[in-house]
């Protein structure tokens, strides 16, 4: 029979089916975050319960964490009890964990892949709704509740439905994958997510396993798959992922935690088998010609409420009904009123980081746009690594200089502003173009109106001092 | 878990689609290991800008103060997987949310914390939504899991519910329990996987001496 790649990485790992009719999907790599893990330490401490497979669990600190230089455990001090607990409950239970000086710490969706700790065809969970992130190398992830995060732990698997199959087939060509025009990297995998998400709608995946496939995604670096895949839940997906190709196998090679030697090439032999067959039929197929796409930004309150970057603020009567009343509220929060251009609007701040855009090659298409220039008067610009190892990296090729120079603020790594749960947050009324993924009302701080973009964006909006398109920006001076 | 069979309550209508987490479990400013799941219900809505409580908001008005059952639109729960957007519900004592479709890991976290989540569709959702608004908190809604009806003045409403998920609501199923009757099965996979593809039972930092192997 023929089957979706979806099918042959959950009946591999199909280890039973329960009582209730559920499969239980045994998990690979579980990795923890230091918000949500010590309630599962717990549960399992007060019913007698140990860590099944400490050997395969991992454990960051990410959520809580300050991002100021010479950071430790009390900076951010509602962190604190989050940071100690997690330590604690590591140390108890045998867990590795990339603590908060930790040379390899940082989000776990960035940390997972880049030290090969996720793998193509094996399954991943995270405490996390993000956790599809690592979807980009091919792996199947689950985000999950703290409830099911003690049962991973205790029993190395989920119980889960088994979800119907969706593909998203990207077709045509992005400009940046031309290669040498102008405006090559300023349309990107963002870009691509949030004109997804704008056409099917933030619940259009919700029961969706979902495979991205197409030229599109083929092209694409395997950063930038991972974005892509990092925004599957906003459209309600809970897992998404790309086959693994070539582009893959290279990009893991000799990262510390993938097998060696004899093993690796039996794995390598294994993972190019990693494909949907060719006839393999879909629950749902959704396409998408990318061909002349411009860079996206969010207008609103929801992560489908997107725009082109040259495009204005929706008339609510071009909208379907059902969205009508969702706008409005939306108009209201984000201070906007409908036929307003995006382009121009003023900004008070700027992030880029979090798990969808942390990466080097995010850091540095945003290091080219503003590398020579200075960050427009009165707006408060930000760039958070998405690890302790981007960081470095960045050090390593100046990049951070080119921030600092330029007025950015160039912290520690963690989630930061994504959610402002380290306390790195906006001022109430501030309008913020943001590389993270959520744009709802008050995540970002209290009245904090947030637009989701690309890097690019972000980084040409921090100079213009308004939201501005990248590739209007003539090429930096040095 | 606590079990669930039947719960009589107020019906709260908060008539919104796309109600997310953030919305329903704010991470709030100052934030400990107990956190008072109580407050942080909808603690931003429930508050005007001056801090004061926000008399229009659903849960604010006297006759819904004490709400147990809250009904709602469509993909409720959005967003982070937070539990404590569903700890804040039973720490409200709201037993049974009603909406007219939930987002999945909400929807998993409610099972796993003995709240029902009764999907009722878009139609069935409105005429619901409807009558709730009608009776405005002056009488109570009893959502019978046995039976799989909500009934209240004048109204009477069945719901559908995949078995499996009514079962370990009834019966208040410890979920790790229901698992470990296949441990056996658990320790076969991996001897499986280990012989075929022996690089996913091994999650080893090539570069540290230490060898920590695979477990037995």
């Amino acid at each position: 029979m023929q089957r979706t790649l979806f099918d042959k990485i959950w009946d591999f790992h199909r280890v039973a089916q329960r009582a209730d009719g559920r499969d239980l999907i045994y998990i690979d790599r579980h990795v923890l975050h230091e918000l949500h893990a010590h309630h599962a330490f717990a549960q399992l401490q007060k019913q007698g319960r140990a860590v099944r497979r400490a050997d395969l669990t991992f454990a960051v600190q990410d959520h809580t964490v300050a991002t100021r230089p010479g950071r430790d455990d009390d900076t951010n001090p509602s962190g604190s009890a989050f940071i100690k607990a997690m330590r604690e409950g590591c140390r108890s239970n045998g867990i590795r964990l990339f603590d908060i000086d930790d040379p390899e710490q940082g989000i776990s969706h960035v940390v997972a892949p880049e030290l090969g700790i996720v793998l193509p065809g094996a399954t991943h969970a995270v405490p996390d709704s993000h956790a599809s992130t690592v979807g980009g190398i091919g792996a199947l992830a689950f985000g999950c509740g703290t409830s099911e995060l003690a049962h991973i732990l205790a029993t190395q698997v989920m119980a889960l439905k088994r979800p119907k199959r969706m593909r998203v087939q990207l077709d045509g060509q992005l400009p940046g994958q031309l290669g040498v025009h102008i405006s090559a990297k300023h349309v990107s995998a963002k870009d691509v997510a949030l004109r997804i998400i704008a056409e099917i709608g933030v619940a259009g995946a919700r029961g969706y396993g979902v495979e991205y496939a197409g030229a599109v995604v083929r092209a694409m670096p395997i950063e930038q798959r991972m974005t892509l895949c990092n925004l599957n839940i906003e459209m309600g997906g809970r897992s998404g992922f790309v086959a693994p190709d070539d582009m893959t196998f290279e990009w893991l090679a000799c990262r510390p935690f993938v097998p060696q030697g004899a093993a690796w090439d039996r794995a390598l032999q294994q993972w190019r088998t990693l494909t949907s067959d060719d006839d393999a039929s879909f629950d749902r197929e959704v396409r998408l010609d990318c061909t002349g796409l411009e860079p996206q930004i969010t207008w609103g309150t929801d992560p489908s409420q997107v725009v082109g970057i040259s495009g204005r603020v929706p008339d609510p009567a071009a909208l379907e009904p059902s969205r009508r009343a969702a706008a409005a509220s939306a108009f209201n929060y984000m201070g906007l009123a409908p036929g307003t251009p995006l382009l121009g609007l003023p900004v008070d701040r700027v992030f880029i980081g979090s798990c969808t855009n942390s990466r080097l090659s995010d850091l540095r298409v945003a290091a080219e746009l503003v590398r020579g220039r200075h960050v427009a008067k009165g707006v408060v610009a930000m760039v958070v690594p998405g690890s302790s190892s981007v960081k470095r990296e960045a050090e390593a090729a100046g990049l951070d200089r080119v921030f600092r120079e330029a007025g950015f603020f160039w912290g520690e790594s963690g989630c930061s502003m994504c959610a402002g749960g380290n306390g790195d947050r906006g001022q109430p009324g501030e309008r913020c173009v943001s590389t993270t993924n959520r744009n709802f009302e008050n995540r970002q701080g209290p009245k904090v109106r947030t637009h989701l973009a690309s890097p690019a964006t972000a980084a040409a909006s921090a100079i213009a001092g308004s939201i501005a398109d990248a590739r209007q920006l003539a090429p930096g001076m040095a | 878990m606590q079990s669930f069979t039947s719960h009589t309550g107020i019906a709260a209508p908060l008539i919104k689609d796309d109600i997310n987490t953030d919305q329903i479990a704010p991470i709030l400013h100052s934030r400990g290991l107990k956190e008072d799941y109580r407050a942080m219900l909808f603690h931003r809505a429930r508050r005007r800008e001056d801090g004061s409580e926000d008399p229009n908001f659903v849960l604010n008005k006297p006759q819904f103060r004490n709400a147990g059952i809250l009904v709602t639109g469509e993909n409720f729960g959005a967003g982070s997987s937070r539990e404590s957007a569903v700890w804040s519900m039973l720490a409200n004592g709201i037993r049974v949310i009603v909406a007219k479709s939930f987002a999945d890991i909400y929807r998993e976290n409610c099972l796993q914390n003995g709240v029902l989540p009764v999907m009722l569709g878009a139609e069935l959702g409105d005429e619901f939504i409807a009558r709730v608004v009608a009776v405005d908190g002056q009488a109570p809604f009893t959502v019978d899991l046995v039976t799989q009806r909500i009934s209240g003045p004048d109204s009477d409403v069945g719901f559908e519910i995949p078995a499996a998920d009514r079962t370990r609501l009834l019966e208040g199923l410890d979920d790790i329990g229901l698992t470990l009757k296949h441990a056996e099965e658990i320790v076969s996979w991996e001897q499986a996987a280990q012989a075929t593809q022996s690089w996913l039972q091994l999650a080893r930092d090539s570069r540290s001496s230490a060898v920590k192997g695979v477990r037995k």
